[in-house]
């Protein structure tokens, strides 16, 4: 009997589930999709996005906006979107990921024509360390002395790596006396310290906060909302490092909706809330509390040597294509030249 | 020994062989229509798909992918540990199902139940768990993390199953009349074991051993977090069709997988050529 009654009850919410989906759908398809915007991002987004589009949902443009989202490595996403995922706005971790979608004819070639460049959100590479960093790292140099157990993404497989990769070439290509030789070897002595190379910068930081290695290679924002959840890690900003630059951009059938939502991410307010979760501003005069920085009240403090992919490796397309060339790229010959373990 | 044929190969006999008819009626050429629309939709035509993909380049793409040093590296890695996975889990898993069918125990209900936990469990999780048990932070003191052997733990943990549940239900089907038969006609424990038992066993085990290689040679998930992902050293096959795909090589991506396509067909025939044979014999 009691059976019975359970398998009525799974029906009845079988029937009772769709049934008010589609009510949902049917209130908010009255004024039909124009009113809804679809973000596709990479994914830490997820937690930075929550406050943006509430904060968004209760201006005028945004009142009656709905929004779909979807996140997920960088790279995935933007293969996704390729293959037909529908999107409004794209926000992934770097820029050739946004190119390709361009390629495919799906983003205008003018989307990083604006006063950001295209980028919505900014972070720098920094070292995640165990609580009260044992190791005492604070530099670069300190990476590569004997028995330091380094881990960071595999470039290969994760996008975002890259930035990790090229932030260590930039430190040694750009030190005094320093050269593309010595880079090499530098990036040649990091990776030999690596003890794993997982997929994906999350997946990175989960084996980390497990108990893998003594240093993580991360982006700021990660780092500081790690330690907001209270994982017990610190992140040291070296003095010299990569600036990180998240682009967006709007599909070329975007609905109007996203053009107003773009529009309050790069907003005094849609900038703050994305401090909050940790990210840098990409305009000027923000100034908020962020929980989980070394310095809540000052939570992004200049870095003393800034390199930037345009500045420093005269932008993406080129950096793409020396470093990271499935063939020829120099770091894919030092990941395959390396033979660890034999 | 006629009764050894318990639990065999259950297929017809005619199968395969010169001048059998058709038994096909009209229902169930029906049946056997739909069948294969499902077949080809979700499996055949999607497999084509690849193998022309992995085809665009000829037979350079294959050239390419086998040289590559980490790619070649990557195949052995993977096959030979699902290998020695599979042997592990043919004794393991035949002496769990033994327990779960023969024994009466406090718990064997549980036990049933929790073997199909690694089918159950997202493999991404399995590997979370296997890392905070087996890990730098593990409360045993083992830490097996970014090694080879956590490749052979992650695998060894999501390929448990397959033998203990094919080989269960044969298992459960022998006659304990036979065994007693023959024991009173004087053969020893180890002479039923050989010739009654494991014979009606093999087949079972054969198939169980073919889902655990196949299954082993594909797994991705688990080994996220614990194996460290290492060229040369723990990176496995799934792991580099990744980095191909990353890196935007479709054709490459297609080539591996189109490999291990052909490493999974062949172990799966060898089994079942082994398996023949053995029941033959039996």
């Amino acid at each position: 009997m009691i059976q019975r009654i359970r398998i009525v009850a799974l029906a009845a919410a079988a029937l009772a589930i769709p049934a008010a989906l589609s009510g949902c759908a049917a209130s908010s398809g009255a004024s039909s999709d124009k009113d809804s915007v679809s973000v596709v991002g990479f994914s830490v987004l997820k937690t930075a996005n929550e406050p943006v589009i509430a904060d968004f949902q209760k201006t005028s443009e945004g009142k009656d906006v709905s929004f779909t989202t979807s996140y997920g490595a960088s790279g995935d996403q933007s293969r996704a979107v390729a293959g037909g995922l529908h999107a409004d706005e794209v926000h992934l971790s770097l820029e050739p990921d946004v190119a390709s979608l361009v390629d495919a004819g799906l983003v205008d070639a003018s989307w990083n024509q604006t006063p950001t460049k295209g980028i919505l959100t900014d972070s720098e590479v920094v070292f995640l360390v165990r609580k009260g960093n044992p190791l005492g790292i604070k530099t670069w140099d300190d990476l590569v002395k004997p028995g330091v157990k380094i881990i960071t993404p595999n470039p290969a497989s994760s996008g975002s790596a890259k930035w990790n990769i090229l932030a260590a070439w930039a430190h040694a290509a750009n030190a005094p006396g320093g050269n593309d030789t010595k880079a090499k070897a530098f990036v040649t002595k990091v990776l030999d310290n690596t003890v794993a190379l997982p997929g994906s910068g999350s997946d990175a930081l989960a084996s980390f906060v497990a108990g893998n290695g003594d240093v993580l290679l991360a982006y700021e924002n990660d780092s500081i909302q790690a330690r907001a959840a209270g994982d017990d890690v610190d992140y040291i900003l070296p003095d010299d490092t990569l600036l990180i630059q998240n682009p967006v951009a709007l599909t070329t059938d975007a609905s109007a909706p996203a053009a107003d939502f773009l529009k309050f991410q790069l907003s005094e307010a849609g900038q703050s809330d994305y401090a909050k979760a940790g990210f840098r501003p990409v305009i000027q005069g923000i100034d908020v509390d962020v929980p989980g920085a070394n310095d809540p009240s000052n939570p992004f403090p200049a870095v003393k040597t800034q390199y930037t992919i345009d500045k420093t490796f005269g932008g993406w397309e080129k950096a793409n294509a020396e470093f990271f060339d499935d063939k020829t790229g120099v770091i894919t010959k030092i990941i395959a030249g390396l033979n660890v373990g034999g | 020994m006629t009764t050894a044929v318990l639990g065999q190969d259950t297929r017809p006999v005619g199968r395969g062989r010169p001048g059998v008819r058709s038994t096909l009626t009209g229902g169930s050429a029906l049946g056997l229509g739909i069948a294969m629309i499902w077949f080809s939709l979700l499996v055949l035509i999607p497999l084509a798909a690849i193998v022309a993909t992995a085809g665009k380049d000829g037979w350079s793409g294959y050239v390419d992918t086998l040289t590559n040093p980490q790619t070649w590296a990557a195949i052995k890695l993977t096959v030979g540990q699902s290998a020695l996975v599979t042997a592990v889990n043919v004794v393991m898993g035949t002496l769990i199902a033994w327990v779960l069918v023969r024994d009466r125990f406090w718990g064997r209900g549980l036990l049933d139940l929790v073997i199909d936990i690694p089918f159950a469990m997202p493999t991404i999780v399995a590997g979370l768990v296997l890392l905070g048990l087996y890990g730098p932070k593990g409360p045993l003191g083992i830490n097996v993390a970014n090694t080879r052997t956590s490749v052979t733990l992650a695998l060894a943990f999501v390929t448990l199953p397959f033998i203990v549940r094919t080989v269960q239900p044969v298992l459960a089907e022998l006659d304990a009349d036979v065994e007693e038969a023959a024991a009173s006609l004087g053969a020893g424990r180890l002479t039923i074991l050989r010739r009654l038992v494991l014979p009606s066993l093999v087949p079972a085990i054969a198939a169980g051993a073919a889902l655990s290689f196949a299954r082993a040679i594909s797994e991705y998930g688990s080994l996220v977090l614990l194996s460290g992902m290492l060229p040369y050293k723990t990176e496995v096959v799934s792991v580099r069709v990744l980095s191909f795909i990353e890196g935007g090589d479709q054709t490459s991506a297609a080539a591996l997988a189109t490999i291990m396509l052909f490493v999974a067909l062949f172990v799966i025939v060898v089994l079942d050529i082994i398996q023949r044979r053995v029941a033959r014999r039996g």
